[in-house]
C-alpha cells in the first residue's frame, strides 16, 4: 500500500532523512520510533505530499504522494492536532466529511465511535486535549481510508482511551488498512503493532518484527526468581544472581542460555516459590539500535 | 463546488461566532446613519434628488470603509490557519488550495454584501423619508452597491496574498493596515501634490489619469461619480478626472478583483505547511 524507497530530505546542509526505504502492506500496522528530531514527522509529511523529498520516491498504492488519488486514499492525524475553536465538534466533522466528498450526516456516528457523543454540539474551544485528539481520530476515520498516517496518536490520551484507540486501529487493520504510526510510548506499541521501524538521526536503523529485533539485538534476558522466605541469600549464591530484596533474586543470561538456567532454577525445588522471564524491553532494543547507529556513524 | 461551499459555510460560521459579521454590519450601518443625518439639510438649489446626493456621499464613505473591512477580514485567512496549526491537516484532504481560498472568499464577500446592503439601505431609507423624488437615484444606488462588492473583492484578494506572504497573523495585520494607508489615504494625497506642482503640465494630462485608474479605490470612485448625475456635488479629484471614460474605470475595477484573487491563490500555493 505504501512504498518508501531511498528517500532523502535535506534542510539546508542538514540531512533530516537519509536513504530511508521500507514498505507498509495492506492490513499491516507499523510503528515508527525515534527520538525527537529523528525525522519521523518529516517522513510522514513527505508520505502525505506536504513537503517534497530531496531524492528518492514514495508511492501510495501506485500514486504519487499528494496527488488527488493518493489523498483520496489517505487519512492523517497530525501531532498536536488543532481545530478552529469557534466550531462545534459536529460542525468541524461535517466540514471534513464534505471535504472528503462524504455525506455530512456521518458526523454523529463518527463522533460517537470515538466517545464524543456527549460533547458533539459543544465548541471545540471548550474541549480538553484528549477530546481534541479524539476529534482528530474521528476525522481520520472518514471514508474507510486505505492508508493511515498517525503522528503520536495517543499523546494526551488516558490509558482507557488508549485501549479504545488501539481497538479501533485493530478493526481498521482487519479491514485491510495500512497503518503507519509514530510513538514515544514504546511499551504500548509493542503489543499493538506488527512491525517496528526505528529512525535515528534520519537513518533507518531497524525494520522488523519485535521478536526478530529481540533476536537480532541479542540482549540479555532477565529471570526474576522469587525465593521462599529466608532462602534468598542461598538462592542468589547457587544461581550466581543478584539479591534485589528479601525475596527476589535477579539472574541475567544470554537468550541461548535461557532454558538451561530455567532448568537450574527448577532444580532448586522447595527453595524457589516462582520465576518470571523478562525479555529485553522495547526501550532496551530501541537504545541498542540507536547506539549501534551512533557508533557506526562515529566510525564513518 | 460542494467543497468550496463547505469551506464557505465553515468560514461564515466562524465569522459569525467571532462577531465579525456583527462588527462589519454595525460599522457600515453606523457610518451610513451618521452620513444621512449630516446630509439631511435641504439641497434644493442643486436640482438633484436626495438619493443621488446620498449616493455621492456614500461613495466617498465606501472608498474608505469597504477596503478596510475587506482587509480586516482577509488578513487572518491563511496566516491564522498556519498559526493555529490547522493548515497541514486540511491540505492532506482531496481539495485544491484554490477551492479552500474560494470558499473563504465567498464567505467574506457575503459578509461584505450584507454590511453594504444594510448600510446603504439605511441611507436610502433616510433619503426617501426626506425627498419623495428619491426614486430617481435608485439606479445610482444599485450601481454603487455592486461596484462596492467589486472593490471589496479586490481588497479581499490582496489581503489573502498578504496573509500567505506574511505567514504570521500579527505581521499580516500590520501589513494590511499599512497597505490601506498607502492605497487609500496617501496615494490620493501624493497625486494631488503632484498635480499641484505640475500645474497642468504633461504629468497632469498624460500620466495622472492612468495613475488614477491603477488604484482600485480611485477607479471605484471615478466610475461611480462619472456615471452619476451628482458629479457636481462631489468634492476632491472628481473634476480633474472628468476626461477618463467610465468604462475604463470599471475595467480596472474588474481586472483588480480577478487579478487580486489569482494573486492570493498564487501566494497560497507557495506556503509550505
Amino acid at each position: 500500500m505504501l512504498r518508501i524507497s531511498r528517500v532523502t530530505r535535506q534542510f539546508g546542509s542538514v540531512a533530516a532523512l537519509s536513504d530511508v526505504s521500507f514498505d507498509v502492506a495492506a492490513g499491516e500496522r507499523v510503528a515508527l520510533l525515534g527520538h525527537n528530531g529523528a525525522g519521523k514527522s518529516t517522513l510522514m509529511k513527505i508520505v502525505l505530499g506536504l513537503i517534497p523529498a530531496t531524492s528518492g520516491s514514495v508511492s501510495v498504492a501506485g500514486h504519487a504522494p499528494g496527488s488527488r488519488a493518493a489523498r483520496d486514499l489517505t487519512a492523517y492525524l497530525p501531532e498536536n492536532v488543532a481545530f478552529h475553536p469557534a466550531l462545534t465538534g459536529r460542525e468541524q466533522l461535517r466540514f471534513y466529511l464534505r471535504m472528503k466528498g462524504e455525506p455530512p450526516k456521518a458526523a454523529e456516528g463518527l463522533l460517537e465511535r470515538v466517545g464524543l457523543g456527549h460533547a458533539i454540539d459543544r465548541r471545540i474551544g471548550t474541549y480538553s486535549k484528549g477530546m481534541r485528539q479524539r476529534v482528530g481520530l474521528a476525522q481520520a476515520l472518514i471514508g474507510r481510508p486505505r492508508l493511515m498516517i498517525l503522528d503520536e496518536p495517543t499523546s494526551g490520551l488516558d490509558p482507557v482511551s488508549r485501549r479504545e484507540f488501539y481497538a479501533i486501529l485493530d478493526e481498521l487493520a482487519k479491514g485491510g488498512a495500512a497503518i503507519l504510526l509514530s510513538s514515544h510510548a514504546l511499551t504500548e506499541v509493542e503489543a499493538r503493532t506488527d512491525r517496528i521501524a526505528i529512525l535515528s538521526r534520519g537513518i533507518l536503523v531497524a525494520n522488523d518484527t519485535i521478536a526478530a529485533l529481540r533476536r537480532g539485538a541479542g540482549l540479555p534476558i532477565q529471570l526474576q526468581v522469587a525465593a521462599r522466605p529466608e532462602t534468598a541469600d542461598e538462592v542468589a549464591e547457587r544461581l550466581a544472581g543478584v539479591r534485589v530484596n528479601g525475596r527476589r533474586v535477579d539472574v541475567t543470561c544470554e537468550p541461548d542460555d535461557k532454558l538451561d538456567r530455567l532448568g537450574k532454577i527448577a532444580g532448586l525445588g522447595h527453595l524457589v516459590d516462582d520465576v518470571e522471564v523478562v525479555p529485553p524491553s522495547l526501550e532496551d532494543i530501541y537504545s541498542h539500535f540507536s547506539r549501534l547507529a551512533d557508533r557506526r556513524e562515529g566510525r564513518a | 463546488m460542494s467543497r468550496v461551499l463547505a469551506a464557505a459555510g465553515a468560514e461564515f460560521r466562524i465569522a459569525l461566532r467571532n462577531r465579525w459579521v456583527t462588527i462589519a454590519v454595525a460599522m457600515m450601518a453606523l457610518f451610513a446613519a451618521v452620513l444621512s443625518a449630516a446630509g439631511s439639510a435641504p439641497t434644493g438649489q442643486l436640482g438633484a434628488d436626495k438619493l443621488s446626493v446620498t449616493v455621492a456621499s456614500l461613495t466617498s464613505l465606501a472608498v474608505y470603509l469597504v477596503p478596510l473591512i475587506a482587509l480586516l477580514m482577509s488578513f487572518d485567512a491563511i496566516a491564522g490557519e498556519v498559526e493555529r496549526g490547522t493548515l497541514p491537516l486540511i491540505l492532506t484532504y482531496p481539495v485544491a488550495r484554490w477551492q479552500l481560498l474560494a470558499g473563504k472568499f465567498l464567505a467574506h464577500l457575503g459578509i461584505l454584501a450584507l454590511s453594504v446592503v444594510v448600510g446603504y439601505g439605511i441611507a436610502a431609507a433616510a433619503a426617501f423619508w426626506f425627498d419623495p423624488r428619491a426614486g430617481a437615484g435608485l439606479a445610482a444606488l444599485f450601481r454603487l452597491t455592486w461596484t462596492s462588492l467589486l472593490l471589496g473583492a479586490a481588497f479581499l484578494g490582496i489581503g489573502y496574498a498578504i496573509s500567505a506572504f506574511a505567514r504570521r497573523p500579527g505581521a499580516a495585520a500590520g501589513l494590511v493596515i499599512g497597505l490601506w494607508l498607502v492605497l487609500i489615504v496617501l496615494y490620493d494625497l501624493g497625486l494631488l501634490a503632484a498635480v499641484v506642482a505640475d500645474a497642468g503640465g504633461t504629468f497632469t494630462r498624460a500620466v495622472f489619469p492612468w495613475l488614477l485608474l491603477a488604484n482600485p479605490a480611485d477607479a471605484f470612485r471615478l466610475y461611480n461619480l462619472a456615471a452619476s448625475e451628482a458629479t457636481a456635488v462631489a468634492a476632491g479629484i472628481g473634476g480633474a478626472a472628468g476626461a477618463i471614460p467610465p468604462a475604463r474605470a470599471l475595467a480596472s475595477l474588474v481586472l483588480w478583483a480577478v487579478a487580486a484573487f489569482a494573486f492570493g491563490v498564487a501566494a497560497f500555493r507557495r506556503v509550505t505547511p
